[in-house]
């Protein structure tokens, strides 16, 4: 049972709550304690718009046992618009048509489940962009 | 600092051992080092270890370990990084007798892959990765490699087949070694038909999961050796780091982590590349054997999968890598991994290797074990 964790990133899971730093602007997703590139300890939030573009894919045949009914599923590295790289599950889409530099956009969808009483957990997933 | 050796050296075959438990393994191996060493006792213990708490519900290794090898008394801790730990464990020891503060240390790893099921362990491995930002959204340690994998093939115009090469090397080199896993060698046609596991990566790109223990014995160079064992001088041992993350990493195909850790042991040992005789690198999967080639400096980016294919880096050629089977063919238990490359080290330096993989005149050795998809990572160089 992950309820603290999950409470704790909601804010990242269900708006890409990034933050961006004080000092030298820079964005960064997930949010920092210290700054990567200027070492600054302030930062304001920062929400991502969830449009990007993906950098790298690979379809998942095997999986960690609370992903282990969802095989096969594909994972990515996305490029998001505002600079920052993610890491999350493609959605609405067969992995024969998943290709590096492909659009795609931010939706909420269900990540993991843990067993019948479980924790179902709600995150972001990218699909390619609707029209 | 002073100048510090391993005078001996232990390793457990990597198996399926159903039949012993962690402590029987960790302990076969420690002894085995102390009597190769010709030593009754020590004064630190390091233990490199993974996953003990989350497969076999037992933490506390230091203590458990020294008890069981009649140790009983001297200080000892468990040490973790991920895949990366052995060699961690081995860095604590070095560190220990180097400043003086004790004159012998054992470093051991040990893990057990196949106490629970595949599923466990392959939750378990990822723990590796960035639990809130890359497991929880279903990335496996494979997939992290897969997504390196695919990468480079987009950037570097590489077939899937072409990287074939890394695991047949590693196989032909582990047919001759007895303590591996895989000791039968496989072919061009086997790599094509492999099992899928995170696509591009294939079961014959990434090392099998599998039990074992390997230990070494460190202790200061001065010191007098009771065994007839040669003892075989540490020249460097250093770590460096990088995010943890991937998805943190400017360029992911460079791994930084290996570039510093690798120049902080060349700028230490007071060599260069062309230097060293052999290099053991982490092969976990094929494509980290290829980036870590890149960043370590053996090997201009984007040209490492093709010079193994035109026939380099095997174990007749200037530069042979995975000597005894690596990862891939010896197999990766993984809190232990970084010993047996170590190990395996002192084998070839000491003259001591199988005749088919010994590399005659091999004098200076590069040994790389890393944590993650390349956030930790340890470069020793031995030295006759």
């Amino acid at each position: 049972m992950d309820i603290p964790r999950t409470w704790r990133l909601l804010d990242q899971r269900y708006r890409l709550q990034g933050s961006k730093c004080n000092s030298c602007g820079d964005l960064q997703f997930p949010p920092r304690i210290v700054c990567s590139k200027c070492k600054h300890r302030e930062f304001k939030p920062f929400s991502f718009s969830g449009k990007g573009s993906v950098y790298s894919y690979s379809t998942v045949f095997q999986a960690a046992a609370q992903f282990e009914d969802h095989v096969p599923y594909i994972v990515a590295l996305i490029d998001l618009e505002e600079g920052p790289r993610i890491t999350a599950q493609l959605t609405d889409v067969a992995s024969d048509e998943v290709e590096i530099g492909m659009p795609v956009e931010m939706v909420i969808r269900k990540i993991s489940e843990e067993g019948e009483r479980g924790l179902i957990v709600y995150g972001y997933k990218f699909r390619p962009p609707v029209v | 600092m002073r100048n510090v050796v391993i005078s001996g050296i232990g390793q457990t075959p990597v198996r399926e051992h159903w039949d012993a438990s962690m402590r029987e393994l960790a302990v076969t191996a420690v002894l085995e080092a102390m009597d190769n060493a010709g030593i009754q006792d020590a004064d630190a213990l390091y233990v490199g270890n993974m996953l003990s708490g989350t497969l076999a519900n037992q933490e506390h290794l230091g203590a458990l370990i020294a008890e069981n090898a009649g140790l009983e008394g001297i200080e000892a801790v468990k040490i973790e990084a991920a895949c990366g730990s052995a060699a961690a464990a081995f860095r604590q020891a070095v560190l220990a007798v180097a400043s003086g503060h004790v004159d012998t240390a054992i470093a051991v790893g040990v893990e057990k892959l196949t106490e629970m099921s595949g599923r466990s362990t392959t939750q378990g491995l990822a723990a590796a990765a960035d639990a809130d930002y890359e497991t929880a959204m279903g990335l496996s340690f494979v997939a992290i490699n897969a997504l390196l994998m695919r990468r480079y093939m987009y950037e570097y115009k590489y077939e899937k087949r072409d990287f074939a090469q890394f695991a047949i090397n590693a196989h032909q080199n582990a047919a001759h070694n007895p303590n591996a896993m895989f000791r039968a060698a496989v072919s061009p046609e086997q790599y094509d038909r492999a099992k899928m596991i995170a696509d591009p990566i294939n079961l014959l790109d990434s090392s099998p999961v599998g039990d074992g223990a390997a230990a070494a014995i460190v202790t200061a160079a001065d010191y007098q050796q009771t065994s007839n064992s040669k003892p075989i001088s540490i020249a460097a041992c250093e770590v460096a780091t990088d995010t943890i993350a991937l998805d943190n990493r400017e360029n992911p195909l460079h791994l930084k982590g290996v570039e510093r850790s690798t120049a902080r042991a060349l700028k230490t040992g007071g060599f260069s590349q062309k230097d060293i005789d052999f290099f053991e690198l982490h092969d976990a999967f094929s494509i980290m054997s290829a980036l870590s080639l890149e960043a370590a400096g053996f090997s201009d980016r984007g040209k490492a999968v093709q010079r193994i294919a035109d026939g380099e880096f095997g174990i007749r050629s200037n530069l042979p890598i995975s000597t005894f089977g690596g990862l891939k063919g010896r197999g990766h238990p993984v809190g232990a991994t970084g010993l047996y490359q170590i190990a395996e080290a002192v084998q070839q330096l000491r003259h001591e290797a199988p005749e088919a993989i010994q590399i005659p005149g091999a004098k200076t050795a590069m040994i790389q074990n890393i944590g993650g998809s390349g956030a930790t990572v340890i470069t020793s160089i031995l030295r006759i």
